[in-house]
């Protein structure tokens, strides 16, 4: 299931920057739960499988390590679901 | 090199990590507990209005088109006193390279990372800073990172900054995508440290004397288009950069049109809390920055910040979430144009002005920034409405931060609301207080701090008693 990605392919890393109780002092409570974390987007280096540490290299050349989560990452933020409370606002040249 | 890499450790090396990251001493503008040397700091820069337009016009920044709302003026008219609905003209600033006025900002320093021969800029934002820098780093043939908070603990990404982050990779920029928390500056210092770029901050000179230039157009423009100068120009506010640029390209020409700051109102959630991230829709221009950063402009990730709004500000006006989308939509049907979030927070608080001035009287919106999808206001209500937040007509009046946005049924409920100027300036006194206690400060701390706030001497020494 886990198949192998080829390395130069486009993948997400993940890393834990800080763990909880790392955490800057002035972070509320909510947030002090959960660690810091950082993802960014790279070509795999050499070949791996998901969930194994990678090395990837950024669209800058810059070398970065962690654990390869996502392969060929996309975006598909959009216009979201039609929200109809709007479709009437102004209709007619009418404000 | 093994440096400590430890929250504690980076934050302790914070000095010099500025000081090798963008070559400016800040030591020698002090002159006192709180002073410094503003207006020489601003100078040493050494960039002419002449320069800065020079600048910006090699990398497609700058000469927006400035336009008339014409239909919105005379629906404005028509909910108002008789005599009453000012002109309401827009500087359509989507048009600089990234889509945002923010393209100015980023000029002047990609342009002085490139001289001074920096391989790299770097730049902490999640707002159209990012993508202004890593437009204007392309066009410098700079390499740029682009640190960003995007995601809460259950990784689900903000769209707007979602949007903004593509934008950045569109740009060929690193884009680092980090979890909410103001460690994002922790980040930044130690991307500074082992990369050795330029800080691309937002509050360096540079990075006001970038929007000196828009101030300066408004002027001019408005003045070719109706013969005589603004009355008031409205600016969407959050960092204070934005205004204070402004401002000073303004006074420069010779204008002195009331400074209006207007901000969406998010009074009750908490900017670094990872619940209330996603909890509200928008990313910037709103009370979370705008209070903050005006009762303290020296709270940022430089030691002295160029940004200083209540120096320049004369009224400030909140706007709620539903009526921004209300007045986005209008924008759209009544003018033709679909512009984003950011700008659009000023022309709800011009439409809420507009209705109190005469109708000779003009008022600008001085900025616009382009829209798609994430930043579109349908993508905003439609994942607020999936985080649970009640979405609905009515009077805006009636949303709840964080629980329900209300969009307003007609015009007549644009109304906006002040914020009490007087409280602002207390609440910089009590800070500056905190600072350094008043009875330490000197002749040049009161000159300075009265400045700061736009008063003067004797409005500050009735302050400090009831201060203490």
């Amino acid at each position: 299931m886990n198949a192998e990605v080829k390395a130069g392919t486009w993948v997400e890393i993940e890393k834990m920057i800080l763990s909880s109780d790392q955490r800057a002092p002035q972070v509320p409570e909510d947030t002090r739960k959960t660690p810091y974390i950082m993802r960014v987007a790279g070509f795999l280096t050499s070949d791996a499988k998901i969930g194994d540490e990678v090395k990837i290299k950024t669209l800058i050349g810059r070398e970065l390590n962690g654990t390869l989560k996502v392969v060929r990452p996309h975006y598909e933020h959009s216009f979201g679901e039609t929200v109809e409370e709007l479709l009437n606002i102004g209709l007619g040249g009418k404000a | 090199m093994n440096m400590d890499t430890s929250y504690q450790a980076v934050m302790a090396r914070k000095n010099e990590i500025m000081k090798s990251s963008m070559g400016i001493d800040y030591d020698i503008y002090r002159q006192g507990e709180i002073a410094f040397d503003y207006e020489r700091m601003m100078n040493d820069c050494g960039f002419s209005l002449e320069d800065i337009i020079r600048i910006q016009a090699e990398t497609k920044v700058g000469n927006t088109p400035l336009f008339e709302l014409r239909n919105l003026t005379e629906a404005v008219r028509k909910i108002s006193a008789p005599g009453k609905g000012a002109r309401i003209f827009l500087k359509d600033e989507a048009a600089n390279a990234s889509g945002s006025f923010k393209a100015r900002r980023a000029s002047i320093s990609a342009y002085v990372a490139a001289q001074k021969g920096y391989k790299g800029v770097i730049a902490a934002t999640s707002g159209n800073y990012g993508a202004a820098v890593a437009s204007q780093a392309a066009q410098r043939n700079l390499k740029c990172i682009i640190v960003q908070e995007v995601f809460d603990s259950k990784g689900i990404g903000q769209p707007e900054i979602v949007e903004k982050g593509r934008k950045c990779e569109a740009f060929g920029a690193e884009v680092i995508k980090l979890s909410v928390g103001p460690e994002l500056f922790y980040y930044l210092l130690l991307t500074l440290e082992e990369t050795g770029f330029f800080n691309a901050s937002l509050y360096t000179p540079f990075g006001i004397k970038g929007v000196e230039s828009l101030g300066n157009e408004i002027a001019l423009q408005v003045r070719a288009m109706t013969g005589k100068d603004p009355d008031a120009v409205v600016v969407t506010h959050a960092g204070g950069g934005n205004l204070t640029g402004t401002a000073r390209g303004l006074i420069g020409a010779g204008c002195n049109a009331k400074i209006v700051a207007c901000s969406v109102d998010l009074s009750g959630l908490h900017m670094a809390s990872d619940n209330d991230f996603n909890r509200k829709s928008f990313t910037t221009g709103h009370t979370g920055f705008g209070v903050p950063f005006a009762t303290w402009p020296d709270r940022v990730d430089v030691p002295r910040n160029a940004a200083r709004s209540l120096r320049y500000m004369d009224d400030y006006v909140l706007v709620k979430q539903g009526e921004v989308f209300y007045i986005t939509e209008l924008l759209a049907k009544m003018e033709g144009i679909e512009r984003g979030p950011a700008g659009n927070t000023s022309v709800t608080g011009a439409v809420a002005l507009a209705r109190e001035m005469d109708q000779d009287q003009i008022i600008v919106v001085q900025e616009t920034e382009y829209t798609g999808a994430g930043k579109h206001h349908n993508s905003q209500l439609a994942f607020a409405r999936n985080m649970g937040i009640e979405v609905r007509r009515g009077n805006p009046e009636e949303g709840v931060n964080g629980k329900s946005i209300v969009i307003p049924e007609n015009l007549s409920q644009v109304k906006g609301m002040q914020q009490n100027m007087e409280k602002l300036r207390q609440s910089y006194l009590r800070n500056a207080a905190k600072h350094c206690p008043p009875e330490r400060w000197s002749d040049t701390d009161r000159h300075f701090i009265a400045a700061d706030v736009k008063k003067d001497l004797q409005w500050l020494e009735r302050q400090i008693e009831t201060l203490s």
